[in-house]
């Protein structure tokens, strides 16, 4: 079929969204300084050592064999050995604290590490502003070096109003 | 109508019964999940930020945008009971995850119960679509359009590289998750159906019981779904299920037909015995009542049984679980009276055919 990946999908990472109910009390124990509670049952405690397995195989790698420690969102404050442990994020911030870690693990679990899909109407209207404001300061710079200062001037305005309205 | 409909009755919108395929197809369904910039997840949020978390995506639905919906319920998880839970969960309106782990966890609900939208899931926003048969096209358009109403007023967590941001990375990109209920007796009971998951989970879908991830397919019903959600557009993601499910689909129908000529006898025994049963027995497990009553949707679609309706063994999928009967006849039920309560369900609703 096109489009289609031939090879089964790691499935030991999407059991591991069974468990993933106890990542929530396992995280408050961990917020509360409780420390670790242990999931449930055995079968359980497998799965969670199969993802933990994973993602401490893909870091090790991404640094050349040396594990780094102390990696943490600086918005939300999750380690990425929490992150390992729980195979959760603790906010959107996540994704770019812990990016360079990220590639191997999305390639591996979606066969991809970049989005085609639907875009924010908004942020897809942001995008947009940028690129304007890029070509406009392209055509500003050719008219100062035309010395068209008016036309120049009457861009600047624009440009300034274009960054307004994507900063506000 | 009363406050409390959507858990005293058993019928949604996805159990009518309607729609293309639904001699093989129950349901269609898609959910989308998406989350507000910047706050924590609702794992790592702590009580005022899930709270208002909540309170800006009730707006939502306050602020009258989802008005083409219909008269809107919106219910705080912490204003229903466990039992209360535990219906909307058999009734799939809700997951186990919101049920269970939310905190300031909410619903917002459509009448006819197609369309329920959780509010502090593991991820902030869930919007499901549930639709009677084949129809996941359908479900991804309405899904789609009431996530554009959301996209106005909220600033979802999105970034150009990894698309929309989820909590758990098994769901970034694309965020949607697409599924098809299929009931498949015939693949069973010639043995295909082994052979058909394999080939189905190869191909990148994953297939789960009536009850989603490490339910068993009781009552022959197989849940097929997507895992990818980076890197393949919706569009794609849906066409690939679409295909897959079709050509299950197919080969169901060629699998009923097979049986029909080659062991009629045999397939007619198995289904009157278990109406026999059905209609007679004063005791009854969910196992066996989700096994015969597999058999008798079998006969419904061989044209061995008449008068019973596909919407009437919809319901009975979920009005004899557990939680369901308990609601309906107290919570003090026995698991013995629980069972001897699910016969007679069972045996009146048959009796009606209604
Ligand atoms: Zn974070």
């Amino acid at each position: 079929m096109p489009g289609m990946r031939q090879t089964p999908r790691n499935a030991a990472f999407y059991e591991n969204r069974e468990w993933g109910k106890n990542g929530a009390a396992y995280l408050r124990n961990v917020r509360q300084g409780k420390g670790r509670t242990h999931p449930g049952n055995a079968s359980r405690v497998s799965i969670h050592s199969l993802l933990s397995g994973l993602l401490d195989f893909e870091a090790t790698k991404a640094n050349g064999g040396t594990k780094q420690v102390g990696l943490q969102c600086e918005n939300c404050g999750m380690t990425y050995t929490q992150f390992s442990k729980i195979g959760r994020f603790g906010c959107s911030h996540c994704y770019k604290q812990f990016s360079e870690r990220l590639d191997p693990l999305l390639k591996r679990v979606h066969g991809n590490t970049v989005h085609v899909g639907k875009v924010p109407k908004r942020a897809g209207g942001k995008l947009k502003t940028k690129r304007d404001i890029d070509r406009l300061k392209k055509e500003m710079q050719g008219k100062i070096e035309r010395e068209d200062f008016e036309a120049a001037a009457q861009l600047r305005d624009r440009i300034r109003e274009l960054e307004k309205e994507m900063n506000g | 109508m009363s406050k409390r409909k959507y858990v005293k009755q058993p019928l949604s919108e996805w159990m009518k019964g309607e729609g293309p395929d639904s001699d093989v197809v129950i349901s269609s369904r898609v959910r989308i999940a998406r989350n507000i910039r910047s706050m924590p997840f609702p794992m790592m949020a702590e009580p005022q930020q899930s709270q208002s978390v909540m309170e800006q995506l009730l707006d939502v639905a306050e602020s009258g945008r989802l008005n083409g919906l219909g008269q809107l319920e919106r219910i705080r998880l912490s204003d229903l009971t466990e039992l209360e839970k535990l219906v909307l969960v058999e009734k799939h309106l809700i997951s186990p995850n919101l049920a269970n782990e939310s905190r300031n966890g909410a619903l917002i609900l459509s009448p006819n119960e197609a369309i329920s939208i959780m509010i502090n899931e593991e991820d902030h926003l869930r919007i499901q679509c549930l639709c009677s048969g084949f129809q996941i096209r359908q479900a991804w358009d309405w899904a789609s359009k009431i996530d554009d109403i959301f996209e106005e007023q909220v600033d979802y967590a999105f970034d150009e590289k990894h698309g929309y941001l989820t909590s758990c990375p098994t769901n970034v990109g694309t965020g949607i998750r697409a599924s098809v209920m299929m009931h498949l007796p015939a693949l069973v009971i010639t043995g295909q159906i082994n052979r058909i998951l394999s080939a189905v989970t190869q191909v990148g879908l994953a297939v789960r019981g009536l009850y989603g991830e490490g339910s068993e397919a009781a009552g022959n019903l197989f849940q097929v779904s997507n895992q990818i959600t980076l890197g393949q557009s919706e569009q794609e993601i849906i066409e690939n299920l679409h295909q897959v499910a079709r050509q299950m689909i197919e080969h169901e129908k060629a699998a009923r037909t097979k049986l029909l000529s080659e062991s009629r006898p045999r397939v007619e025994d198995r289904i009157r015995r278990s109406f026999g049963i059905l209609t007679q027995a004063m005791i009854m497990d969910s196992k066996e009542a989700s096994q015969r009553l597999s058999d008798i949707r079998l006969g419904v679609h061989l044209g061995l049984i008449d008068d019973v309706k596909d919407q009437t063994l919809n319901e009975l999928l979920v009005s004899t679980q557990p939680g369901f009967l308990q609601q309906t006849y107290g919570e003090a039920l026995s698991p013995e009276q629980r069972d001897m309560t699910r016969a007679e369900l069972i045996r009146s609703r048959l009796a009606t055919g209604s």
